[in-house]
């Protein structure tokens, strides 16, 4: 989802019995549920695995600003410009939380934010998709935050303590964002004949860019093993998904629009929705950097950081100074 | 380009409450840690107070000391007032 595809380093889980020695250990308090805390003894692995998924996350969580800060200065009105602003603020907030989390195992916000840039790190699929009308903002809000929050909230008990701390923190936040898209969207579905069109023109382009936020199925998949063996992960990509798609369907409904997927449909004796093909071409190009706004996007941070490198320095600098004056009136 | 320090943000959420870790932030000196932290942690009346400390000052224990450290106050279970006995007749105690 936001860290859609993380790997883990694994080619088999091992069980407890086949570890040893600290390996094993740390297995057993895992499997008795027992938090990992920053200085507590950890594999390799499991440390780099987490530092892969906090920083996609994170990364996540500020280029998704983008988007969204679009908007900003088009809201319709005050109302709306406010609250989008305190929500994109909020997304600032949690790609610092993130940051936060990572950096207690030993890596420095300044190596996570170089990955970004020179493309290594990988951020969610999902912003690389574009904004071209205010129905977007509706659309981001109520899908991409509500797939955030089904994927977010097993995150809540993740094994690493920092994470699962940081994650409690964003889920607190995450529900308004989600409501205030729903009644953009509510809005949108309650107006003119034009209005509806976008609601639905908006809705037929994020559906499906959205199913694909949880990943690829990973039932098989060695790293979501290794994952869920060491409780980063509680559920499948693919039972996320499910879960998300049963949630959205009736909300879609209640809005009057159709889900643009004529295989979707009720399913009485699984009580869950079935659904299409997704088409996973997509999904590994927008990854590879090849979807519709990806350039633009890393353009755009890239840019951030270099102009702000001034501010920064500056500030360092006169921080410094001042401190060696103290120390020698002192 | 040196990293701006990291420091620890503490907040208390009420009158009355302790001040509780919540978690980090950069930034070039304290007073732009304390700013820095009541943008990022307290969005929502989350905190009426805030400290701010640097990360590499905060001295800690060793997780390897746990036993050394918390075992022996596992034995002493006369500290706690469980321990005693309180015939049923008196009522307050």
């Amino acid at each position: 989802m936001y860290s859609q595809f993380v790997d883990t380093g694994s080619d088999r889980v091992l069980s407890s019995e086949e570890l040893e020695g600290l390996e094993r250990a740390f297995q057993e308090r895992i499997d008795d549920e027992i938090t990992i805390e920053p200085r507590d003894w950890m594999p390799e692995k499991y440390r780099e695995t987490l530092v892969r998924q906090i920083s996609q996350h994170a990364h996540s969580e500020i280029v998704g600003m983008l988007p969204e800060g679009n908007w900003i200065t088009r809201a319709p009105n005050l109302r709306r410009k406010l609250i989008l602003l305190a929500k994109v603020q909020d997304e600032a907030g949690h790609g610092l939380y993130l940051y936060s989390a990572a950096e207690t195992l030993g890596v420095s916000r300044e190596e996570l934010i170089d990955a970004l840039h020179a493309g290594k790190a990988k951020y969610s699929s999902i912003f690389n998709y574009p904004t071209p009308t205010w129905a977007d903002i509706g659309c981001i809000g109520w899908l991409v935050d509500g797939a955030a929050i089904v994927n977010q909230i097993p995150l809540c008990r993740c094994s690493y303590g920092p994470y699962a701390r940081a994650m409690v923190r964003v889920c607190k936040e995450e529900s308004f964002h989600q409501r205030q898209g729903y009644e953009i969207m509510l809005d949108l579905c309650r107006g003119t004949d034009e209005q509806r069109r976008m609601a639905q023109d908006a809705f037929n382009r994020w559906w499906w860019p959205c199913l694909m936020m949880f990943g690829p199925a990973d039932g098989a998949s060695v790293h979501s093993q290794q994952s869920m063996a060491w409780k980063i992960k509680r559920h499948t990509n693919d039972d996320l998904r499910q879960r998300f798609i049963d949630q959205t369907v009736p909300q879609a409904e209640h809005l009057g629009l159709s889900i643009p997927d004529p295989d979707l449909k009720w399913n009485e004796e699984q009580g869950h929705y079935d659904y299409g093909e997704i088409d996973w071409n997509e999904f590994w190009q927008v990854l590879k950097g090849n979807g519709p706004c990806n350039r633009e996007r890393l353009e755009a941070r890239r840019n951030a950081y270099e102009d702000g490198a001034w501010v920064r320095e500056a500030a360092r600098v006169h921080a410094e100074k001042r401190a060696r004056r103290e120390r020698e009136a002192a | 380009m040196k990293e701006w320090p990291l420091w620890e943000v503490f907040i208390r959420s009420k009158h009355g409450l302790a001040h509780k870790h919540v978690g980090s932030i950069h930034a070039a000196d304290a007073t732009m840690a304390v700013e820095n932290a009541r943008d990022v942690y307290t969005r929502r009346n989350e905190g009426a107070s805030i400290w701010v400390v640097r990360s590499e000052n905060i001295v800690s224990s060793a997780p390897g000391d746990k036993e050394i450290l918390f075992d022996p106050s596992d034995d002493k279970v006369y500290r706690h007032p469980t321990f005693y006995e309180v015939p049923d007749e008196i009522e307050n105690m």
